[in-house]
């Protein structure tokens, strides 16, 4: 029982998905109500790097405590001139409810699409970013019940992630985690990507204290540590695992690799 | 929010290293959103045991005290201090004696056996229930980043100076990401004959 768990949410369901108990009703009372909700579990994550971006994301499909599937992919590239999206610079992760994470995907790739058929030309990240802001605004008072991170190269070149709330706060960052292992893998971020937390040994004590200088990852420490979160990741968290996929965008194009993770 | 369990806040590790174990908790004390105190230390030392506990502050003092009591009555009979395992099981009947009206705290215990020298670490729900764990054990509201951060730093057979390293980046980068837990921390690294304990500073906000 949740109240004996160490677990600090007692007055709330224990998982991120739905166990509220049902509401007594009287005797040959029927109550209907509409549940447009499902939280389908499963992570996501995304680094900027110097000249790259990469946007991964397990493949697990959870509902409740079934495994739905153990590969739906969460990470999709947007805005290419074909279905194939095989000219694509942008990607986008969405986590949540999967249904709402389909919709809005199509919704942004079709945007996209014409965004590139009126323009001439393929949308920046930045435009981009503020659309899907608009988008999920649009949807306030009933929204897309997904936690979306938008990935790509900005004008100059560099790494840029864009992560959003469910109704279209935004805000640019260097890496962000988002979904049910969220809360376990965004301190190891701060630490390992931002170096919080560290300092440069024997250079003083309280404010002289100098922290560790943040220099640019490389692409492959950058894969080493999506691959490091994911799986303490899917060894704590029950809606996390069975495939991690991984999209690595620079300017030669979109890279997708697909490695296995535990699936018990 | 009204959990008994995150009323008051904070958060506790231990960890397991090659012939030694390391305990850290942070130093908040709360009320909701509102912090009270920056000096309010989850780790209590009975002879050569170390237990944390976090949840309600009120119930981490009682409990504390209580197994003061409780160890000292075992040492004047026994003339011998308590071992780690035995005082794991003094935790556990002592909190299932309460099983229908629980202290509302989550202990952890670490320390290393007088004879033996072997590692123990281990952790409880309120009513009593442990959890042995090999590698570590974590505690509070700061849980699920505890174990993301313990799940990609931790590795078997550390140094006594890397367990340190580990123990303290994990506590520290977890606190951080959480608004009830935070304010400093105190780190134990328990050896066959020397405890040193440190007191970090961490953000203060």
């Amino acid at each position: 029982m949740a109240m004996f768990s160490q677990n600090p949410i007692m007055n709330g369901p224990n998982y991120s998905f739905s166990d509220t108990p049902k509401v007594n009703a009287p005797e040959g009372a029927r109550q209907h109500r509409f549940d447009p909700y499902t939280d389908n579990g499963g992570s996501t994550l995304a680094i900027a790097g110097k000249d790259f971006t990469i946007m991964a994301g397990d493949t697990r499909l959870t509902s409740g405590y079934s495994i739905n599937s153990r590969y739906h992919p969460k990470v999709f590239k947007i805005g290419g001139t074909t279905a194939d999206q095989k000219d694509a610079s942008i990607v986008l992760s969405v986590v949540g409810f999967a249904a709402d994470g389909e919709a809005l995907k199509e919704r942004l790739d079709a945007i996209c699409k014409m965004y590139r058929y009126r323009h001439g030309k393929a949308m920046s990240v930045k435009a981009c970013a503020q659309r899907l802001s608009t988008i999920l605004y649009q949807k306030r008072f009933f929204p897309y019940y997904t936690y979306a991170i938008l990935g790509g190269l900005d004008e100059e070149g560099n790494g840029a992630v864009y992560s959003y709330d469910p109704v279209g706060s935004y805000e640019r960052e260097q890496c962000r985690a988002g979904g049910a292992a969220a809360s376990l893998i965004m301190p190891f971020l701060d630490n390992q990507v931002n170096f919080k937390n560290q300092y440069v040994p024997g250079s003083g004590e309280g404010h002289a204290l100098q922290e560790r200088p943040r220099n640019p990852l490389s692409r492959t420490e950058v894969e080493i540590l999506v691959k490091d979160a994911f799986d303490g990741a899917v060894e704590r968290h029950i809606e996390v695992g069975d495939g991690l996929q991984m999209m690595v965008i620079t300017k030669d194009g979109i890279e997708e690799i697909l490695l296995p993770l535990k699936r018990d | 929010m009204s959990s008994p369990f995150s009323i008051n806040g904070g958060a506790a590790v231990a960890m397991v290293g090659k012939d030694c174990v390391a305990i850290a908790c942070d130093l908040r004390l709360g009320l909701q959103s509102l912090t009270v105190s920056n000096n309010f230390p989850k780790i209590f030392q009975y002879g050569d045991v170390f237990l944390g506990l976090t949840g309600l502050a009120t119930d981490v003092s009682t409990v504390s005290d209580l197994f003061r009591y409780k160890v000292n009555m075992y040492r004047l009979r026994e003339e011998r201090d308590i071992a780690p395992s035995t005082f794991a099981h003094l935790v556990s009947s002592s909190l299932y004696e309460k099983r229908f009206g629980p202290y509302f705290v989550s202990p952890v215990v670490a320390g290393l056996d007088a004879k033996t020298g072997k590692p123990f670490i281990c952790g409880f729900d309120s009513i009593g229930c442990i959890d042995f764990a090999k590698d570590f054990i974590v505690s509070g509201t700061a849980t699920e980043q505890l174990f993301g951060m313990c799940e990609s730093l931790w590795e078997p057979d550390m140094t006594p100076d890397q367990l340190f390293e580990t123990i303290s980046q994990a506590l520290l980068n977890a606190v951080d990401r959480d608004a009830l837990s935070g304010w400093g921390a105190h780190v134990y690294i328990i050896e066959k004959d020397k405890v040193t304990k440190r007191l970090l500073k961490g953000r203060q906000d």
